[in-house]
């Protein structure tokens, strides 16, 4: 047994491990600017990956089309199961993008120079999935070229507004707003480093490619203020508004009178569960990507070490949420909500409530060990289990309480088809085939900060010398 | 600041070149401390403290972003109010139309969305950007701005501009390289 020889490290040494040693500002750029200008660094791995999402988007494809040709009844949707996988997705895929906007908007508020290896690989991670997200509600109106009106406020031939007081209507503003914001915060980002990779390019047309992008930047002290500042208050924004995106996605339930769904816990619980499904993914895709192209320098062990401990105390909080709904139905003595918690211990899909626990309670236990978060391989696994364990959690929620209610008469069991399926998996291929272009394509990982980063722990490492030397004057003795 | 092209080629400034953020840093303070006023330095990354070596530190993008946010928020409410009470009024419920806790969400939506949209839009129109052509990308060596070096630029329009007695000052400032630039 190897005893913990890290001793509680202070602030100060914990940044130097973000970067392995001996980088300078040259070999940062080459290692992040060649993954996107050298085809060469991409193995057989992109391609294999790359075709496989290219699959998935082919499937997507063809049951979009197939669903707007017979319109939604080939789900498996009923009455009174209105809402099944359409919602489960659209709230999943949401979540899933939470993350990369905590990750880059919250650390950079507090000032964590740990974020700049991972920010945009998470922002991009946000951006589709927040477009997955968006295509499930979209889509579940069947038609959604003629039902747009009810959603997007604008004139129409029957004078007809949207209704403002459902929780619905600020859905639409709150994903539209995020997905907005989202993606002018990731572009904003991006802009220096399309300089750097204007400049670098040795192909022509490369080089205009990124020159449009890079919108001419040249790196002079007063924009760089001013780009600073809108940066800054960008993260400032968009980090409320990641909360009030998931806090309105629950009143989307929590404001129904259905049994199971109207809790007050339901805005922390879910914005809980976004940043927990959020973290999982960002390791799912970032442990391989870091191997793939040989980034450890930059997202390090002790990158994967802090998501851990965050998915460990957001899953922790999001199992209190368990805890706390059958505490609910317990004590509210309310038939209805008694009926729904039976059906969850011991009806038709208790087994998937018993996995939803194993997944996202009993499988991040492990994370409390430090031997297990830096294990690799035991952390991504931990993530899949997160993953399926967050869907199944919305499963949960959404046909589980809707296929028992107030009557019943009404009550009906739900089977998805495999058009549902179809349609899930379909989004995943979606997700992996956009992140796997924009690895070949745009810088993964932020350039110009993880050159400020690598500036400032010399600054940091010039400052502890100074001191070291100080009281010790001409002859370092020390003890 | 001014965004007038000289019309035949003319020298646009002197540029040095440093491969240090802290030299640059104290070459900036210099330069302002030296007297000139029309000279800009360009970094890789963003240098704390340069701007204001440079330029008094411009504040009014916060202003901007701040009243951004405000009109959103006034746009958003106002709109559902008049869509709630005049376009389309509905009673729903028996709910008064002017039920105003429920616009709430839609309205801190709509501000963030023109508060941020203000932020990225007057950034770059502060910086003057999108602008692909700047005498300064002519500078010997500039392409290497964008990765590992740090150039100041004393322009041509500085009233105290003197091309070689500028090259003589940059150079004794520690500078790689000492050039014209050509515009």
């Amino acid at each position: 047994m190897a005893l913990k020889e890290e001793p509680k490290a202070p602030m100060l040494d914990t940044s130097h491990e973000l970067l392995a040693p001996g980088e300078s500002y040259r070999s940062l750029e080459e290692t992040i600017g060649n993954v996107v200008l050298q085809s060469a660094s991409h193995k057989k791995s992109w391609y294999v990956i790359a075709f496989l999402g290219f699959v998935g988007v082919n499937i997507l494809g063809l049951t979009v089309a197939y669903l707007l040709y017979m319109g939604i009844g080939i789900w498996g949707n009923n009455q009174p199961v209105g809402w099944a996988f359409d919602i489960i997705n659209f709230v999943w895929w949401i979540g899933i993008g939470h993350a990369g906007t905590l990750i880059s908007a919250i650390l950079l508020l507090l000032r964590q120079p740990w974020r700049n290896a991972i920010n945009r690989f998470a922002e991009a991670m946000t951006i589709f999935a927040v477009m997955c997200a968006g295509m499930f509600p979209l889509l579940h109106m069947g038609r959604p070229w003629i039902g747009m009106y009810s959603l997007f406020p604008y004139p129409n031939w029957m004078a007809l507004w949207p209704q403002f007081r459902s929780p619905l209507m600020w859905d639409v503003f709150a994903v539209s707003t995020y997905f907005t914001v989202s993606a002018l915060f990731w572009y904003v980002g991006l802009i220096p480093d399309f300089a750097t990779l204007r400049d670098k390019a040795s192909k022509g047309y490369v080089a205009k490619i990124f020159g449009i992008l890079a919108m001419g930047w040249r790196g002079a002290a007063r924009h760089w203020q001013r780009y600073e500042t809108a940066y800054l208050i960008l993260a400032g924004l968009s980090t409320p508004l990641v909360l009030s995106v998931h806090s309105i996605v629950s009143f989307d339930f929590a404001s129904g009178i259905v049994p199971g769904w109207n809790v007050t816990l339901f805005p922390p619980y879910f914005v809980a569960g976004a940043i927990f499904a959020g973290f999982a993914m960002v390791m799912l895709l970032a442990i391989p990507v870091r191997r793939m192209y040989g980034l450890e320098g930059m997202i390090t062990q002790r990158h994967i070490d802090w998501m851990s401990k965050i998915m460990l105390a957001t899953g922790m909080i999001v199992c209190y949420g368990y805890f706390c709904e059958v505490f609910y139905a317990y004590y509210s003595g309310a038939p209805y909500e008694l009926q729904l918690m039976e059906s969850r211990l011991f009806g038709q899909y208790r087994w998937l409530y018993y996995f939803l626990w194993i997944c996202n309670f009993v499988a991040i236990q492990p994370l409390w060990s430090p031997k297990i978060r830096a294990n690799n391989t035991a952390v991504w696994w931990i993530c899949v289990a997160v993953s399926i364990g967050m869907w199944l959690e919305r499963f949960v929620i959404i046909p589980m309480s809707l296929h028992r209610d107030y009557l019943p008469s009404s009550s009906h069991t739900y089977q998805p088809t495999v058009w549902d399926f179809s349609m899930f998996f379909g989004t995943i291929g979606f997700f992996i085939f956009m992140m796997w272009l924009f690895i070949r394509f745009v810088p993964a990982i932020n350039i110009f900060e993880m050159k400020d980063l690598l500036y400032k722990m010399r600054l940091m490492l010039r400052h502890e010398d100074k001191h070291a030397n100080q009281p010790a004057g001409g002859g370092a003795h020390g003890e | 600041m001014s965004h007038e092209e000289p019309k035949s080629p003319q020298v646009y400034g002197v540029v040095a070149e440093f491969d240090d953020p802290d030299a640059i840093l104290s070459a900036a303070k210099r330069t302002r401390e030296e007297g000139y006023e029309k000279f800009e330095a360009y970094t890789p990354f963003p240098v704390h403290g340069l701007a204001d070596a440079v330029d008094k530190e411009d504040h009014r993008l916060k202003w901007m972003i701040f009243f951004g946010g405000v009109a959103g928020a006034c746009t958003g409410f106002g709109f559902q109010t008049w869509v709630s009470m005049v376009a389309y009024p509905h009673n729903v419920g028996g709910k008064p139309l002017f039920s105003w806790p429920a616009f709430i969400p839609v309205t801190f939506e709509c501000m963030v969305l023109f508060a941020a949209g203000t932020a990225v839009l007057a950034m770059l129109g502060l910086n003057g950007l999108p602008r692909p052509h700047h005498p300064i990308f002519e500078a010997k060596n500039f392409k290497r701005c964008s990765q590992d070096r740090f150039f100041l630029c004393v322009e041509a329009e500085d009233p105290k501009f003197n091309s070689a007695e500028v090259s003589k000052f940059l150079k004794g400032l520690g500078a790689l390289e000492v050039s014209e630039v050509v515009s």
